[in-house]
Order: structure tokens, then C-alpha cells, then sequence
């Protein structure tokens, strides 16, 4: 569904991917891992078009979409969940979702998705009238995923939805994002928590100093002893 | 206490003209960071077409108020192709170029349009056609008359109307989304230089509306009116905030009272050393008072080194 070729991105002259190949296939979900400033989300962010490659090609059901308008990879159904999460802070909660089905006109589909939004994440319906900048941490990331899932995308691209939370609420985010893979979702999901990453996600990749110098099933990469000495810690 | 409640009344006009070209710049810097100082001369310029249109068919003996509105109508046209122009030509090709960059070619256009309009409307001061009877009321002792009601009313109606399609409509929810986060906004779907284009437009047709009713008032116009009008509609945007619509609307309106009572009261207060013409040290002072002590304004929420 994702093909990714040969992509390069340079920030001046520093090259901060260089030239990896992966893809992605459809309701798959393929973790992308490996240290901070490995080029993870660069990679992301040259797929989503927030960012212009230096070279190499995206291709998203067939279609090249390595040159198209930032605005349009919404148009294409890729949806971006960014590092940070990127909430409005003075949007309500409500309209950050609204905002999230910007680009639809189907008002009863969006209803539709609304209530399995709220379904997925209970605590976003109580703050429903709340400035998404009074929100905690996160419920931030539970408004940028459930904004991103208002788009009805093809493909979400989430980076790093564990980072700054508690453990508790990393637990009830990815309890979501098995269940919205469980529906069929293809996923390219970016994490520093490797192990999480990888029981989550059928297959990994991982990359150091801009390059994939791994990849396999995310059971092999969990056992795999590079990858433990490196990532898990072990 | 009649002069206080008559300057409160003046100041009330003079400050709603003062709001809606105050946001005008407040929209487009909240938006893209920008101050477009080439702003003040769009209302002049919607001032001068409107003259010249309402002028030519009042000649040709068109009804007054039909030239008025037609004037008017010609007046916000020209002035949203006028906005919609200037980004297009002069800001959108500095979109990543330095902070001073844009703001010193905003100088520049100030520049340029005001020598435009010299050439096409000449260096002398053009008198604004009669467009409503001259009607006075009284209340408590002050005077006020139809034009006056008019102004009030009509603004405030129409930054209503703003205040309804910035937090009721898609447009305005995209223009909020991209003044706070122009990346994701991006990611929404949002093509932020539609947004940007946006902003300058409905600021240029508020100016406009600003111009009209300016000529309407004072019934007199000049090419270099829209300099003075431009700095203080920029200096109430900074008093409320800028970057912030309340704090536009509030600024203007508190900014024409502060004035009008600066003027009524000068005299007494020094003597008769100063007299009302110096109304416009009032302005530079509220500017310099809230550079210095708030310089986030009335209603601004952060303060950053943005130029």
C-alpha cells in the first residue's frame, strides 16, 4: 500500500535519511524503530510532505505522491498523527475533530465517526466543550488520534504516541491502536519504545544514523540480540 | 459633564472606524506574523475609488444613495483585489524569507500605493459627496447626528458578521487552526495560502468599509490620509493585542474614546498651552505606555520577539 524508495532527506547539508527502502502493506501494521535522531521522523514527515525528500520516491496505492501539495496527502488518505502531538490549543476539543474531518462533506459519515471516536476514547466526549490546550498530555494524544481517525484515512502514520505519558495512559492509547488496527487500519507507527513498538506491530524496521539496517517479523526483531542489546535494554 | 458624554459619543465613531481597520492587520498577523503596514492605504485607496464612483454618478444624476451604495460596493471590490494583490505580489514570494524582510516591503507598498493613488487622484484634498441628510440628535445635552449612528451601527454589525465567520464557519475554523498550528492545519487538508489570501481579503473589504465611512465623516479625503489612520488602527491592534479579534474591536473603540477625551480636555488641562489639535500625541502615548508595560495588549496571550 506504502511503497517508500530510495528516499533521502537533508536538512542543508546534513543528511538526515539516506535512501531507505520500505513499505507498508495494506492492513498491516509496520513499527519504524530505533534511537532518538535515527531519522524516524523525518521519515514521517517527508512521507506526509510536512517535509520536501531530498530524493527517492513515495508511492501510496500505486499513485506517486512524493511532490504533491502538503494538503493534499489528507485528499490521498494518509493521515499524520505528528510527535508532539499538534493539537489546536485554542480549539475546543470538538472542533479539533471537526477540524480532523476537514476535508469530508458527508455530515452523517462524520456523525458516524464522531461516536466511534468518542467510543474509542470516552474522556474526549466529557471534554467535548474544552480548549484542547487545557487538556492533559494524554488526552492531547487521544484528540490527535481521534482527529486523525475523522479524516475515515486509509493509512495513519503515528509518531512516537507513547512520548511523555504515564504508563497507564500509554497502555489505554495503545489499547486504541490495537483496536483500530483490529478494524483493519494500515499502520506505520514510530516509537523509542521499541518493545511496545514491536508486540504491537507485525513487522519492524529499524534504522540508525539514517539508514534501515534491520528488518524482519516483530517477533524475530524482539528476539533478535542485536536489537535487544541496543533497544530493549538487555 | 455634556463634554464628556459628547466626547465619549465622538470617541465611540472615531473608535469603531479605528476597529474595523484595526482588524485588518490584526487577522493577517495573526495568521502569517505579519504586520502589513501597507494596510492604512487601502483604506485610503477604498476612500478615493469611492469618491470618485459615488462622485460621477451623483454628476450623472443617479440618486444620492443609490451612488452611495454604489460607491461603497465599488469601494470593497477594489480594495479586496487591492488586499488579495498585495500577498500575492509582495508578501507570498518572502513566505520563509527573515521576519524584517516581509515588514520593510510592507513599507515599501505603503510607499508605492501612495503614490499611485497621487498620480490617479492628484495631490489636492477631494471633498466626500453628501451621502446621508445631515439629521442631528440630542441626548443628554450632546449632540450627535445621523452619520454618527450610522457608523456605530453599520461596524458594529459588521464585525458581528466577522466574529459569526471567524468561530461559526469552516473558513474561519481553518484561519483558526492555521493561525495556531499552520503545519497540522496543513495536515487537516487546509491550503494555508487560501487562508492567507483570505485574511487579506475580508481585512481589505472591512478597511474599505472603514475608508467609506471615514469620507463619509470627516467628508473630505487625500492621498496621504491613510498613513495617520493606518499607525493608529495599528497602535489600537497592539493596545488589544494583536493577533487577537476582541482585542482589535475592544482597542479601536477604547483608543477613538481615549482620543476624544484627550482632545475635549486638553485645553483645560494645560492651560490652553495645547489645544484639541493635538489629539494625536494621545494615540502615540497609549502606544508607547503599552509597548512599554504591556506590550502583549489588553487581550494578547503571549508575548514572543516577533518583529
Amino acid at each position: 500500500m506504502l511503497e517508500v524508495t530510495g528516499l533521502r532527506v537533508a536538512y542543508g547539508g546534513i543528511q538526515a535519511v539516506r535512501s531507505i527502502t520500505f513499505h507498508v502493506n495494506e492492513g498491516e501494521m509496520v513499527a519504524l524503530i530505533g534511537a532518538n535522531g535515527a531519522g524516524k521522523t523525518s521519515t514521517l514527515k517527508a512521507i506526509a510532505r510536512v517535509l520536501d525528500a531530498a530524493g527517492g520516491d513515495v508511492h501510496f496505492c500505486g499513485e506517486k505522491i512524493t511532490r504533491i501539495a502538503p494538503h493534499d496527502v489528507i485528499r490521498q488518505g494518509i493521515a499524520l498523527v505528528p510527535e508532539g502531538r499538534g493539537v489546536f490549543p485554542r480549539l475546543t476539543v470538538a472542533e479539533n475533530l471537526a477540524m480532523g474531518a476537514f476535508v469530508r462533506n458527508d455530515a452523517v459519515d462524520i456523525e458516524k465517526d464522531l461516536k466511534m471516536v468518542f467510543g474509542y476514547f470516552p474522556r474526549l466526549k466529557e471534554r467535548e466543550a474544552q480548549l484542547a490546550g487545557t487538556l492533559s498530555g494524554g488526552e492531547q494524544q487521544m484528540l490527535a488520534i481521534g482527529r486523525a481517525l475523522m479524516s475515515r484515512p486509509r493509512m495513519l502514520l503515528l509518531d512516537e504516541p507513547s512520548m511523555g505519558l504515564a504508563p497507564i495512559m500509554v497502555q489505554k492509547i495503545f489499547e486504541v491502536i490495537r483496536a483500530v488496527a483490529a478494524q483493519g487500519m494500515t499502520i506505520l507507527l514510530i516509537e523509542q519504545n521499541a518493545k511496545l513498538a514491536l508486540e504491537t506491530s507485525q513487522r519492524g524496521y529499524v534504522m540508525e544514523s539514517g539508514e534501515i539496517t534491520l528488518h524482519g517479523a516483530a517477533g524475530d526483531l524482539l528476539n533478535d540480540p542485536k536489537v535487544r542489546a541496543a533497544y530493549l535494554g538487555e | 459633564m455634556d463634554i464628556f458624554l459628547q466626547q465619549i459619543i465622538n470617541g465611540l465613531v472615531q473608535g469603531s472606524i479605528y476597529a474595523l481597520v484595526a482588524l485588518g492587520y490584526t487577522m493577517v498577523y495573526g495568521i502569517m506574523g505579519l504586520i502589513n503596514f501597507a494596510h492604512g492605504e487601502v483604506v485610503m485607496i477604498g476612500t478615493l475609488v469611492a469618491i470618485s464612483v459615488a462622485g460621477t454618478l451623483i454628476k450623472a444624476g443617479v440618486p444620492v444613495a443609490l451612488a452611495g451604495v454604489n460607491g461603497l460596493a465599488a469601494a470593497v471590490l477594489v480594495c479586496m483585489a487591492l488586499g488579495w494583490g498585495l500577498e500575492r505580489i509582495a508578501y507570498r514570494p518572502l513566505r520563509n524569507a527573515p521576519r524584517l524582510t516581509p515588514l520593510i516591503t510592507a513599507i515599501g507598498m505603503s510607499i508605492v500605493l501612495q503614490n499611485v493613488a497621487m498620480i490617479v487622484w492628484g495631490r489636492n484634498y477631494l471633498t466626500f459627496p453628501h451621502l446621508l441628510p445631515k439629521v442631528n440628535f440630542e441626548f443628554a445635552g450632546a449632540h450627535f447626528t445621523a452619520i454618527q449612528v450610522m457608523i456605530v451601527g453599520v461596524s458594529g454589525l459588521t464585525m458581528a458578521g466577522l466574529v459569526f465567520l471567524v468561530y461559526r464557519t469552516r473558513l474561519g475554523m481553518a484561519m483558526r487552526a492555521t493561525a495556531q498550528n499552520p503545519q497540522v492545519a496543513s495536515l487537516m487538508g487546509v491550503n494555508s495560502n487560501r487562508v492567507i489570501s483570505a485574511a487579506f481579503v475580508i481585512g481589505s473589504a472591512l478597511g474599505a468599509l472603514a475608508g467609506v465611512m471615514v469620507g463619509t465623516y470627516y467628508e473630505i479625503a487625500h492621498y496621504q490620509m491613510g498613513f495617520m489612520l493606518g499607525l493608529k488602527a495599528f497602535t489600537a491592534a497592539v493596545l488589544g493585542g494583536i493577533g487577537n479579534l476582541a482585542g482589535a474591536m475592544a482597542g479601536g473603540i477604547l483608543l477613538g474614546i481615549i482620543e476624544a477625551l484627550g482632545a475635549g480636555y486638553i485645553g483645560d488641562l494645560t492651560g490652553g498651552f495645547f489645544g484639541s489639535h493635538y489629539q494625536d500625541i494621545f494615540a502615540f502615548i497609549v502606544l508607547i505606555v503599552v509597548l512599554m508595560f504591556k506590550p502583549s495588549g489588553l487581550f494578547g496571550e503571549k508575548t514572543g520577539d516577533r518583529a
